[in-house]
Order: C-alpha cells, then structure tokens, then sequence
C-alpha cells in the first residue's frame, strides 16, 4: 500500500519540475529554431556559427571549464588524502574548512578574489618583495587570475563528495594492502583511488558546470575584455534584446556543457565497470 | 638501493599530501580570512593588508542615511530567501519521503527530472522563465523570483531530505497504520518529524543558495526590486565600495554560524 502511495508525494515536485522547468526549456528550444518569419530554421545557429568571435566565445568557456577542473583535481585529490590519513579531530576541521568557502557567497569569494588579484594584493606585494617582479601588477581582467578565483571557488564541489565517499570507506581495505607490504603510492593508486573515482567525476560535473556559469565571477573578475557565454548571452537579451538569437546561443551553452557533462558521466560508468570486472 | 627508492617514494607521496594537502587547504580557506580582514580596513582603497583597522565601514553599512538602499536589498533577499525555503521545503521533502519508498526501477527513472536543476545553467532557465512570462504577456515580478527560486533550488531540499528518508524505517509508518491512523496523519505524525533534520539541513542550504542567487534573479526581477548580491556586484563593478567588505564580513559571520548550528543539528558527513 505504502508503495503505491509515493506517487502521491512524488507528484506535486514532478509537476512543478515538468510544468516549470522542462516546459520553458521546450519553449526556449523552439524559440532558438524560429526564423524571423516564423518559419522552422537554423539561422540562429548559422548566424552563431559563422560568427568567428561568437565560436571562440564558446571554446574558451569550454577550455576556462576544463582548465579549471584540472586545476581543481591536482588541489582537491590531496585536500581529500589528507582527509583519509587525519584523525577525528582534523577530520572535522578538513570538512569545515572545505564546507565554509563552498556555503559563503559567491559574491563575497568574488569580493576576496579582487582584493588578492589586486595591484595591491598579497601576490603582486610579495612577488615584488621576493624581487620576482620589478613592479606591482594586476592579475585581474586575465584569465590567469580567472582561473585561479575560480579554482578557489569551485574546489569543494569536488572535495566534498570525495570525503563523503571516504568517511563511509572500509579502512581495513587499505590496511590490508598496507600489511601486504604495498608501497604509499601504490595504495593510493591501487585502492585508495578506485574508491575515489566516481565521487571524482561526480565532482567534476558539478565543477564544470559551476565554473562555465558562474556570471557573476566571470564579469567580475575577467571584465569586459574576457567574454564567455553566460555574458553573451545576457548582452544578447539584456542589451541587444535578441531573443531568438539569446536562445540558440543558450541552447548551444547548454548542450555543449551538456556533451562534456555526459562524456564525463560515460567515462564514470566505465570506470565502474571495469572495476567490477 | 631497493630500499632507498621505497622510502624516497614513501617521502614524495606524504609530501604530495601534506605539502600539496595544506597548500590547497590554505588556498581554500584564506580568501575568506583576506575578506574578513579587509572589512575592518580603515582605509578606503583595497590595499591588503589594510593599514590600519577600524569598524568605519560597517558603521557606514549600519547607517540607514547612507546604505538604504543596501538594506532595502537585504531585506528583499532575506524575504525572497525565506519564501524560497518554505515552498523548496513543501514540494521536495514530501517527494522525497515519496522516492524513497518507490521501487528501485522507477525511483531511477524518475530522479533525474527532480534533479535535472542542479547540472543545467541556471541562467540558461532564467532566460527560458522570462521567455514564457513575456509570451504569456506577463512581466517580471517578485513571485516569478520566488517561484523561479523555488524550481532551482528544491532539489537541494530533495537530496538531503533523501539521504534521511531513506533511513526511516518504513515499520514506523505501518505501525501507525495498523494502529488506526490515515494517511495523512501518519505522514504528519510520524514521517514528517522524522524528516526534520533533512529538511533542515536542505532548508540551510536553499536559504544561502537563495540569499546568493545572481542569474535568475537578474532575469525575473522587475527593475525595482533589488537584492543584496546584485547590489553588492553593482556596488563593486562601479567604484569598489569598501562597504562590501563589511556586507561580505557580516555574510560570512552569519555563514560560520548557522553553519556550526546545522552541523551540530545533523551533520553534512555521517561518520563511521
């Protein structure tokens, strides 16, 4: 009985999600495939793709996308050893330090950026102090200094899982392979890493997704020179008022975030499978 | 010889975690430090660290002749953020308690649609939303940012109300049903107070989600209601105003301590 009674709780979310989510979605997809006399057509994503500058647009958001993920798996991978070898105490404070920058605001971590990337924040102060630059410098409006806020930014999405997954890990796998006589590195390759890898690719989805969004960082910390897609697509509305051409390119946002998005989640299920095997 | 490369690897692998480790820890968590040492700059440039230290900012901040409109915007936040948690916690906490007593096979189907919020661009929505209110000649209001809220972030509400639905024991509710009781009052006996500390912890995280929201605030909002991260974006895109170190230092006040409440509460990771 009871089992046929989750449909009941289940339907006002369901409704709400097609209703409200998918349903302006579809008219989105539809408005991005509406020429100017109404008719089907794929001008929009022509006008889009013969627009040299708007396909560099979307490769650079893709790449800003894959730079940071690796830029946060080379961070996040240790924060989360580390996490693995603590004890109690600094467990809790490893998970603290990890759930506070990721629940502060985004516009505050953008805030902080801006003072660090600064001319006159820490990095260009003790560049100069250790007499690696002859003058202060500005790390933002670059991509560089882009990359770096948003590494800092999205470096729980990725941390997080990976310690959910490894506070409900089986330790005595690990000690047995320690007794076995295998070497650190070979653990964590061997052991420690298989267990990791689907809360990894977990967390890259999340981070891709997070950091080839992110308007607020990206405006304010790469300005008005660097444009990546969610800026372009608000010009397109919000100054240009271009709705259909606003849809293809969010729609080509969507599904090119999407590819890599599944490309990643593929690549999870077969890591998966071949551990099974 | 052999020996000497184990332990040379042995060396290069704890220096890759605790070298590598507390660098990245510092690289996560000092940014919130630098924001919090910068509001109480006395100062009106951004030079860190500041030169000298008072609390002028937020007695700026705290002025109602100087920053209405600042808290004009908190209010708003504050409102659409609460109006936002309730409906997230309406909808999703009972679709939770739902999936987790479907069978496997249709729970998998059907938990991407209620997930679908999470991965896709919230400003690809945002712009989807304000397509549909204009088509149906409509015009930005505060509901459609409360509702537009309410669609985004409920799944967050899902998924932590899962997490504990799913350790319910479904006995408890047979129990009650056998003893007499409906439906509905078994779910607002039994399961529902069972469910409170998901729902806390998703009502904690819709709530800052809310209070944060950029993309589909800046599409749905009529031109007159402000909030405080697009003022906050305003107020640093036009001429750095050191407020916003002050706003960002009560923020991330507020932050550590819901934070260290909710944690007490229910924890984000269960331990062993």
């Amino acid at each position: 009985m009871l089992r046929q009674g989750g449909t009941a709780f289940i339907l006002p979310m369901m409704v709400m999600m097609v209703l409200c989510f998918l349903a302006p979605l579809g008219v989105l997809a539809v408005a991005s495939i509406t020429g100017p006399d109404g008719q089907v057509s794929l001008a929009n994503y022509r006008q889009f793709l013969d627009d040299s500058f708007a396909v560099g647009v979307l490769w650079n958001t893709i790449f800003l996308g894959l730079k940071v993920v690796a830029a946060v798996t080379l961070l996040g991978v240790p924060i989360a050893l580390m996490y693995w070898h603590a004890g109690p105490r600094w467990r809790t404070l490893i998970l603290i330090a990890t759930l506070l920058p990721m629940l502060t605001s985004n516009v505050v971590r953008t805030f902080a950026w801006i003072v660090i990337l600064g001319r006159n924040g820490p990095i260009s102060q003790s560049m100069v102090e250790l007499g690696l630059s002859p003058r202060p410098f500005s790390l933002l409006f670059t991509e560089t200094g882009l990359i770096m806020a948003l590494t800092q930014i999205e470096l729980p999405l990725l941390v997080l899982p990976i310690i959910a997954v490894l506070a409900t890990a089986d330790r005595r796998l690990v000690d047995a392979a320690e007794m076995l006589g295998a070497a650190r590195w070979r653990c964590f390759l061997t052991v420690l890493l298989p267990m990791m890898t689907p809360a990894i690719f977990a967390g890259w989805v999340l981070v891709f997704a997070s950091a080839t969004t992110s308007f607020v960082t990206h405006s304010v910390i790469g300005g008005a020179r660097l444009i990546y897609m969610p800026q372009f697509v608000y010009r397109e509305v919000g100054i240009l008022f271009q709705w259909p051409m606003a849809a293809a390119i969010s729609f080509l946002l969507l599904v090119s975030t999407g590819a890599v998005m599944i490309a990643l989640t593929l690549l999870a299920r077969h890591r998966r499978l071949a551990a099974c095997a | 010889m052999r020996d000497l490369r184990e332990r040379l690897l042995d060396a290069s692998y704890w220096l890759f975690v605790l070298g590598f480790g507390g660098f990245a820890l510092f690289y996560m968590i000092a940014p919130i430090g630098i924001a919090v040492l910068m509001s109480f700059t006395d100062g009106a440039t951004l030079r860190f660290p500041p030169q000298g230290y008072s609390l002028r900012w937020y007695r700026a901040l705290i002025d109602p002749m100087q920053s209405s409109q600042i808290h004009i915007a908190a209010w708003n936040s504050l409102s659409i953020a609460a109006w936002t948690t309730l409906g997230a916690a309406l909808v999703a906490a009972p679709a939770a308690y739902g999936l987790s007593r479907m069978r496997a096979r249709s729970a998998t189907a059907l938990e991407p649609v209620l997930l679908s919020p999470l991965v896709l661009p919230s400003l690809v929505y945002a712009l989807a939303a304000l397509l549909v209110i204009s088509n149906l000649g409509l015009s930005p209001a505060y509901g459609f940012v409360v509702a537009g809220h309410i669609v985004v972030f409920a799944p967050l509400m899902y998924r932590t109300s899962l997490a504990v639905a799913q350790q319910i024991d479904p006995s408890l509710a047979e129990a009650s049903t056998t003893l007499g009781a409906g439906r509905v009052r078994t779910f607002a006996r039994v399961t529902m107070p069972a469910l409170v500390p998901g729902v806390l912890a998703g009502g904690f995280l819709v709530f800052m989600q809310s209070m944060d929201n950029v993309s589909v605030t800046l599409f749905l909002a009529d031109p007159r209601t402000t909030v405080l991260p697009l003022r906050m974006f305003a107020m640093i895109e036009e001429s750095l105003d050191a407020r916003v170190g002050a706003i960002s230092g009560l923020l991330i006040a507020a932050t550590i301590l819901t934070l260290i409440i909710v944690q007490r509460l229910v924890p984000f990771v269960r331990r062993r």
